[in-house]
């Protein structure tokens, strides 16, 4: 089923502020096997010029993609999301994640497109600091595949 | 924000010292939790097979994490990773046994850019097969 191209351009409201907090930090760092002291100690943090232990690069996907399923549940849009994979992932940023950052993302839907069956759906999160200052935008394109032939 | 890498001292092909990481099941089980990300793909075998896939497979974001690491072992400071990219070419299938699959990452700097930047070009493989493709990272060095 394609997908409704006027869709193309829509931006959800801002997510309510997600607190990073050290040890989900830690925690996420421990789960990749990163043994970096700049995720977990505040005086190494501090050695680069850091307020406070940052997160690894990919810690923040953790936030934009819960912001994102403000899109991917939207009923109106009708993603069949049994069917969806990720396809690619970026993030360009201003300044790594720290830990007592409150993070919100409002999210927009870049593109919509249909190629062999399958809806292709471009979604950017742009993440804001409590400050209203900008840490980091993620472009996340989910493929939803089309069904097999039966 | 100092790098520990100078930007002169490095030329387009500089290869960036390269990193192995194994991942078992439970490895996927501890980042689901870390991450929040519970889709059973990543854990229930049956579920898995049952949609298709060859095995429980990777998160793909799983592979994104190690695949920089690459770079930030290299620079030190993951706050110099100013973007960074990939995309989802194959999954990381991961057997039930204790070797689990091992994701071999290798990485070169492939532009010089303005600002001291580098542009970093990413490889990562596992069982043979190209689990990223377009895995680049922009670098801010010293």
């Amino acid at each position: 089923m394609a997908l409704d191209q006027s869709f193309v351009g829509r931006s959800y409201p801002p997510t309510d502020p997600y607190e990073v907090g050290r040890e989900k930090i830690r925690e996420f760092a421990v789960a990749v096997g990163d043994a970096n002291p700049v995720y977990t100690d505040p005086d190494a943090a501090k050695a680069f010029g850091h307020m406070d232990v940052i997160a690894p690069p990919t810690f923040v996907f953790a936030i934009t993609f819960t912001a994102a399923s403000q899109v991917i549940e939207d009923p109106q849009l009708g993603l069949d999301y049994s069917r969806v994979v990720h396809g690619d992932q970026k993030f360009a940023y201003t300044r790594p994640v720290r830990a007592g950052d409150r993070l919100s993302v409002t999210s927009t839907i870049e593109a919509v497109k249909s190629m062999a069956g399958n809806d292709i759906i471009d979604i950017r999160g742009e993440v804001h600091d409590e400050t209203g200052e900008h840490v980091v935008t993620a472009w996340t394109k989910l493929v939803s595949r089309a069904p097999e032939e039966a | 924000m100092t790098a520990q890498i100078q930007y002169a001292d490095v030329e387009v092909g500089t290869e960036l010292p390269s990193g192995s990481f194994p991942v078992t099941r439970a490895t996927l089980v501890r980042y689901a939790g870390a991450s929040g990300d519970f889709n059973p793909i990543h854990w229930n075998e049956k579920f898995a097979k049952e949609v298709g896939l060859p095995d429980v497979i990777a998160h793909g974001m799983f592979t994104m994490a190690e695949a920089i690491r690459v770079v930030t072992d290299w620079v030190g400071d993951p706050g110099a990773v100013v973007e960074y990219g990939v995309r989802f070419t194959k999954p990381v299938a991961v057997p039930n046994d204790e070797r689990g699959a091992v994701i071999e990452v290798s990485a070169k700097v492939a532009v010089k850019l303005d600002d001291n930047r580098v542009r970093v070009d990413l490889t990562a493989m596992s069982a043979d097969q190209k689990v990223l493709g377009m895995s680049r990272a922009v670098v801010q060095l010293g």
